[in-house]
């Protein structure tokens, strides 16, 4: 088995192009943030309703009837003056780097002729593609697109990340993980991952948001946490609720996959490796996070706080049981 | 008593405690992933023993190197699962009542509820025709209609949560009933179901060792392919051991690979792992050959497959014997030292330590083949020569000759039954296939009165989460107001 170098010269190279890209739609979705920001203080002596500002581009389901009450007279008069439509820059920029991504994901995959999720360094690329691939799904029918900014940071970082310190040479993978199974296993793992992370995103989101309210309440400075102010909490919830109701019985599938693969590939189906327990902990946190939306008590701040263990617990999973626990799920390739 | 215990077991259902039952699990799991455990590696437990003398035993008092097997853990879980059943059970037959009940009657007030609409000219027939064609269950009453749907997210919930507990029992069973051993086998080599054939056998605890059932086979050629890529040099790329198999008087060949085990007398045999088992004969000062066979070297290193082991020659004469050699599958000197550069067997050469002396093997005492006890014996001075396959060494004092006469590969293999296997499986997926309604399908009621000019409709989703019920109830209010006006138009043209 040959790995085709042309091949895997092209799958580097549509990677490097698409972080620039996705930089680029960073800015685009930042910038339409700080527009919306002024839309919202311009629209708060108007009453409720965002009228005309660059952040009603959304329609009537933005959440325009967000107070706020340091109404800066600046940017107020410059938010009427509509010239650029950012977000949908954003957007544009995202599913250019999304199809470049794609790309070399594709083309990884051909080069060495198996499916490219053999080592940490491709895992990670995978994730990252899912997190943007589940985002764009929820723009399609959800008023999400001002949320582009908080996906596109995290999946730079951790594109920047797998560039920098996973990356490893395409090739042949070890004799264990041949098998159909990679295929069903950690296609699923990568999907439930993706949606997990838009989730956590958000969840994040949630708390400054909250503490955001908290400080303005108090009449605190509110610091870093403005940049939260224009979005909708209610939206928050349900958007991380659905994302992680969509990811759940994925992950819990991905779960049982590697069960079969485990039967088929080390003789037993559960063994308590590193990366089973894990993947255990993070089912329970999340089985938590569903419990605890119906209990008294529970719902809101502290069911997000589970929803962000979980995440973590997650990410430690995926990235921290390689790098620092040595089990049968050692492929890391580091 | 029984109000405490009433109260006892209300705690013991209700979400929080599942709630704070769940994350004790999780918590208890963490320390099973990072410290080791003896059920994985037991050598890691050993050498944390060495590293940590004081805090090792405090740990282990706490089952900390045997957690998934703890009683603490095993507390905590069935608590969980008590908790389950009790939280479940009862929702089941409730569920079960409701499915063969009726939608309960219209509350007084709609215009409480958080979908309401009123359509004038509407009426309770229309209304009942409506909502059965939407499939939903509907109950009739005196100047009212009641409609429920979505039974079905309760029903997923309840199997998801059922097939959990089934998983349970499953896992346990298994656990009980089922064995799991552990065998090498050379090339050329067989072996039998019996519990004497294993190296290592861990039986449930109801297993009958006196019975396993029979099956045999026998490993022919075993092939280990490695990359030769120079960035990837030494990277294993397959294994694949060629067995015939006996089994109830039927005989079959297998491919043994690292995906594809062996089916046989219900127990599936795994390729764990590989080695080599350089073959010698020695023959003894009295010009008898004292040994003629196959030797497991155990891996030392895993780029170029360096590997240790031990001969023992018991029946030599004069003197016992034994050697400790270094096998290097692809040997390559460099100036006065040698190593292997790769980890197939294209040059193998085999460097040997002589001892004569005691093996030790009659005290009765158990000895591992791997290691020489070399207390009674005597170190041979033996030239520094690597031998080659077909070369000798003529031991000083009349003691005798080793020949290295050839390469043999061995195969680890793992033998398992696990009766749970396929229940466990059956459970998992039904879990899979309850949680999908349980978590997107809505229960929904939809209320519909009469009023003096036409009636009024009410909606409500008992589900959290998802959203609400906005886009049907509209759709179901506007099909409504369309066939009122119809019927309505039509009553005008009569």
């Amino acid at each position: 088995m040959k790995v085709d170098q042309g091949l895997v010269e092209l799958s580097d190279q549509l990677i490097l192009g698409s972080l620039p890209v996705y930089t680029l739609a960073m800015l685009a979705f930042a910038v339409e943030l700080a527009f919306r920001r002024t839309a919202a203080k311009a629209a708060v002596p108007a009453g409720a309703a965002v009228s005309g500002g660059a952040g009603a581009s959304e329609g009537a389901s933005a959440p325009g009837g967000v107070a706020v009450a340091d109404a800066d007279p600046e940017s107020a008069a410059a938010a009427p003056r509509r010239a650029v439509n950012w977000g949908a820059f954003g957007v544009a920029f995202t599913v250019l780097g999304w199809a470049a991504h794609l790309g070399s994901i594709i083309t990884r995959g051909a080069a060495a002729d198996r499916w490219p999720w053999g080592n940490m360094y491709e895992f990670v690329v995978a994730i990252c593609f899912a997190a943007v691939t589940a985002y764009l799904a929820f723009l399609v029918r959800h008023p999400v697109r001002h949320l582009g900014v908080f996906v596109m940071v995290p999946t730079i970082l951790g594109l920047g990340i797998a560039l920098r310190y996973l990356y490893v040479q395409a090739g042949p993978v070890v004799p264990a993980l041949k098998s159909y199974w990679i295929a069903i296993h950690v296609s699923a793992a990568i999907i439930a991952s993706g949606m997990f992370i838009l989730a956590g995103v958000i969840g994040i989101l949630q708390l400054m948001r909250w503490r955001y309210d908290g400080r303005t309440g108090a009449g605190k400075p509110v610091g870093f946490t403005a940049i939260t102010r224009t979005l909708d909490l209610d939206q928050l919830e349900r958007i991380a609720h659905r994302a992680i109701v969509f990811a759940f019985p994925i992950w819990t599938f991905a779960v049982i996959a590697g069960a079969l693969w485990a039967d088929r590939a080390w003789g037993r189906y559960w063994g308590w490796d590193p990366k089973e327990t894990w993947s255990f902990i993070t089912w329970i946190a999340y089985a938590a996070y569903l419990h605890s939306r119906a209990t008294a008590g529970w719902k809101g701040r502290r069911s997000t706080i589970i929803q962000l263990v979980a995440c973590a617990c997650l990410l430690f999973n995926l990235v921290g049981v390689n790098v620092f626990i040595s089990g049968l799920h050692s492929y890391a390739d580091l | 008593m029984i109000t405490w215990l009433r109260w006892a077991w209300r705690l013991l259902t209700s979400m929080r405690t599942a709630l704070i039952l769940l994350f004790l699990v999780a918590l208890g799991s963490v320390p099973g992933s990072v410290l080791p455990q003896r059920g994985l590696t037991p050598e890691d437990v050993t050498k944390f023993y060495e590293e940590n003398p004081g805090l090792a035993p405090w740990l282990d008092r706490f089952s900390m190197f045997d957690v998934f097997g703890a009683p603490w853990f095993a507390a905590i879980y069935l608590l969980l699962f008590v908790s389950l059943a009790g939280c479940v059970l009862p929702r089941a037959a409730q569920h079960y009542r409701a499915m063969r009940g009726r939608p309960p009657a219209a509350p007084r007030n709609l215009s409480r509820l958080p979908h309401t609409a009123s359509v004038p000219g509407g009426t309770l027939a229309l209304a009942e025709a409506e909502l059965r064609r939407r499939r939903f269950r509907v109950n009739t009453g005196d100047g009212w209609v009641a409609a429920e749907k979505g039974y079905l997210r309760e029903t997923g919930n309840l199997v998801f949560h059922l097939a959990l507990l089934a998983l349970l029992f499953a896992v346990g069973s298994g656990a009980l009933f089922g064995y799991r051993g552990n065998v090498l086998v050379v090339e050329g080599d067989g072996f039998a179901n019996t519990v004497a054939a294993y190296d290592k056998f861990s039986p449930g605890r109801f297993v009958d060792t006196e019975s396993l059932k029979p099956f045999s086979f026998r490993l022919g050629d075993f092939t280990a392919t490695y990359s030769t890529e120079p960035q990837r040099r030494g990277q294993p790329l397959d294994f694949s051991g060629k067995l015939s198999v006996r089994e109830g008087g039927g005989q079959k060949t297998h491919d043994l690979r690292v995906n594809e085990p062996l089916e046989a007398g219900g127990a599936q045999v795994y390729l764990l792992g590989n080695g080599y088992a350089p073959t010698f004969r020695v023959t003894d000062g009295k010009g008898q050959v004292a040994f003629d066979g196959a030797v497991p070297f155990l891996p030392a290193e895993k780029g170029g497959f360096t590997s240790e082991g031990v001969i023992k020659v018991p029946d030599a004469q004069p003197a016992q014997l034994g050697f400790v050699g270094l096998f290097l599958p692809t040997t390559v000197t460099v100036g006065d030292s040698a190593t292997s550069a790769f980890p197939a067997a294209l040059n193998p050469t085999v460097r040997l330590f002589g001892f004569k002396g005691d093996l030790g093997l009659r005290s009765g005492a158990p000895q591992s083949v791997y290691q020489l006890n070399s207390d009674k014996m005597q170190m041979i001075k033996l030239p520094e020569t690597r031998l080659a396959v077909g070369q000798s060494l003529t031991l000083p004092d009349g003691l005798g000759t080793v020949t290295f006469t050839g390469v043999k590969e061995w195969i680890s293999l793992q033998i398992t039954y696990d009766p749970g296997r396929f229940p466990a499986l059956v459970s998992a997926a039904l879990a899979v296939l309850g949680l999908v309604p349980a978590l997107t399908v809505r229960r929904r009621r939809i209320w519909v009165r009469q009023t003096a000019d036409g009636i009024d409709v009410g909606g409500l989703t008992r589900s959290e989460g998802g959203g609400g019920i906005e886009e049907e109830f509209e759709s179901i209010v506007s099909s409504l107001r369309r066939s009122g006006e119809q019927e309505s138009r039509e009553l005008v043209k009569e």
